[in-house]
């Protein structure tokens, strides 16, 4: 009888409607507007590359060891250096990072010996070529610069 | 006569790669005779990305973040399989903490996994809304991944050896607010579905599989619990300390869609318990086992295999000594469950096809690795 009376009153579907009328309300609202609202990604995002720099000389920090060229999974990452004859010391020349290929596993972060590169919170690397995803050396240690829009 | 007039009785249709309700790019070849569906054939490869080739030409270590990469719905637990099984060859013991935190993120990845299926497969089957909640639940998941791991989906979260990030403070605090939060919800999509005649009347005896059909085929995970089975090999061969939590194995009696909608959801609530269980009791100590830099296993072979969401994954590994696999075999739930779709839709109607396919839960990344 019970059963009878919600199959002809609808009851099984009106008490999944009130669900959904009830997350009517807009404190309930949860879109994130996009790219007005930019999102506020975690502290250890692994985003774009960052090759980090010296803060107070601006020199790389990089020892161009190539640990992290050994480590990246895809070998996107080329590193050349040469032996500076005064210090005897390897000195970067050329570092470059192929974010095209790149699936952002931190592995070479983590293989970094001094913390040079980075994977930080930056994540907008669209470009209008398959040239501009491969970041050179200025790229990496100034970072992209994605155009932000004005609303 | 008139059944055979014009010899139109039979008529093979294609279903996917593009059908939204392949779950990705299953093409399934469907004979039908009128509404009826008298065979399907499945065609896979879509997606085939190479994967297991790939291992061959990785180091152990550099081969981690690929697995993530083949069931995308539940990247944790394909790292954990394939950490286990490197762990199991190269004889390093994972230490208690890393073990916990790893039982922890595995099971929220579980629950993650459900409600991309709930979402999913209600929307298959006509129900639109619980893909926005589940979704939106789902959300608070990934940000404790990305909180801790700095990925969402392709989370890359374990290393062989235990763990390469420390928790994050406020970790356990957020673990047991998403615990709070998804046990009401998931009260909630009951409510929307379980009583709803369109959802019972679409799902029940649909796509019955018998818990012997089940063995047969190798099926695994929910769908053979569903049949009623008690087989969880979480609790038959317990790995990474789950012997340690108390957690029931929810079964289901007929085998049949309604029933593995039933279980999975179930199966949520006890993935809730056992993090509770955990996040409370997350023992102090290193998270890194001792391994070497360069992972030079002996000569051998090893197969560990784990629950995950959707069944049992999987990990054969053979070493001939060097830095690199010399054959890593993935056994996919996916692929294995997939077997049965044939079983199961014969006699059933088109429109029945659709809530077959997404209850078995399938991940084309998977399938087709």
């Amino acid at each position: 009888m019970r059963k009878l009376l919600r199959t002809i009153f609808l009851i099984d579907l009106i008490e999944g409607l009130w669900v959904t009328f009830h997350y009517q309300h807009p404190k309930y609202r949860c879109t994130e507007q996009y790219p007005a609202e930019r999102p506020k990604v975690a502290e250890r995002y692994r985003g774009a590359p960052r090759l980090n720099t010296n803060p107070e000389t601006g020199e790389t920090l990089c020892i161009a060891c190539n640990l992290c060229a050994l480590a990246c999974p895809e070998k996107l990452i080329v590193v050349s250096s040469e032996r500076n004859e005064k210090t005897r010391r390897k000195e970067l020349t050329t570092f470059t990072f192929d974010t095209s290929r790149c699936m952002f596993c931190g592995l070479c972060e983590d293989a970094c010996p001094v913390d040079a590169l980075e994977l930080t919170q930056d994540f907008e690397l669209a470009s209008y070529s398959r040239e501009g995803a491969i970041w050179d050396r200025q790229m990496l240690e100034e970072g992209p610069r994605p155009t932000k829009y004005k609303f | 006569m008139a059944d055979t007039f014009l010899d139109s009785t039979e008529l093979v249709l294609n279903m996917g790669p593009q059908h939204p309700s392949t779950h990705g790019v299953l093409r399934v070849i469907v004979k039908l005779d009128g509404e009826r569906v008298i065979g399907t054939e499945c065609v896979i490869g879509y997606l085939h990305r190479g994967v297991e080739k790939i291992g061959e030409n990785r180091t152990y270590q550099q081969f981690a973040p690929y697995v993530d990469r083949m069931d995308y719905v539940a990247s944790v637990s394909n790292g954990l399989g394939y950490c286990l099984a490197v762990e199991k060859l190269i004889g390093v013991e994972v230490p208690p903490r890393a073990q916990a935190v790893r039982v922890i993120l595995t099971e929220l990845n579980r629950i993650a996994s459900h409600l991309v299926w709930l979402g999913t497969h209600a929307l298959d089957v006509g129900a639109l809304t619980p893909l926005f909640y589940t979704f939106r639940e789902r959300e608070d998941i990934l940000n404790i991944y990305e909180k801790y791991c700095g990925a969402r989906l392709t989370t890359h979260a374990f290393r062989i050896g235990g763990l390469q990030y420390e928790l994050y403070e406020g970790f356990e605090d957020e673990v047991r607010a998403v615990c709070d939060t998804i046990l009401p919800k998931i009260d909630e999509y009951e409510q929307l579905l379980t009583g709803n005649r369109i959802w019972v009347g679409r799902l029940k005896g649909v796509g019955i599989l018998t818990a012997e059909e089940c063995k047969q085929y190798g099926v695994t995970g929910p769908m053979l619990r569903a049949a009623g089975v008690k087989w969880d090999l979480r609790k038959a061969q317990p790995y990474s300390g789950y012997e340690q939590y108390d957690f029931e194995i929810p079964v289901g009696q007929n085998g049949d869609t309604f029933d593995r909608y039933i279980v999975r959801l179930e199966e949520m609530r006890q993935s809730v318990r056992i993090i509770r269980q955990a996040v409370d009791r997350i023992p102090d100590g290193p998270i890194m086992g001792k391994v070497p830099k360069v992972i030079k296993p002996p000569v051998g072979e090893v197969y560990v295999s784990i629950e995950a969401p959707k069944g049992e994954l999987g990990y054969y590994i053979v070493s001939d000594g060097s830095t690199q696999p010399y054959r890593v075999r993935v056994r996919p739930p996916s692929f294995v469950n997939l077997q049965a779709l044939d079983k199961m839709a014969r006699g059933a109607l088109v429109a029945d096809l659709v809530a077959i396919i997404g209850t078995i839960d399938i991940v084309l990344g998977e399938v087709d690795r």
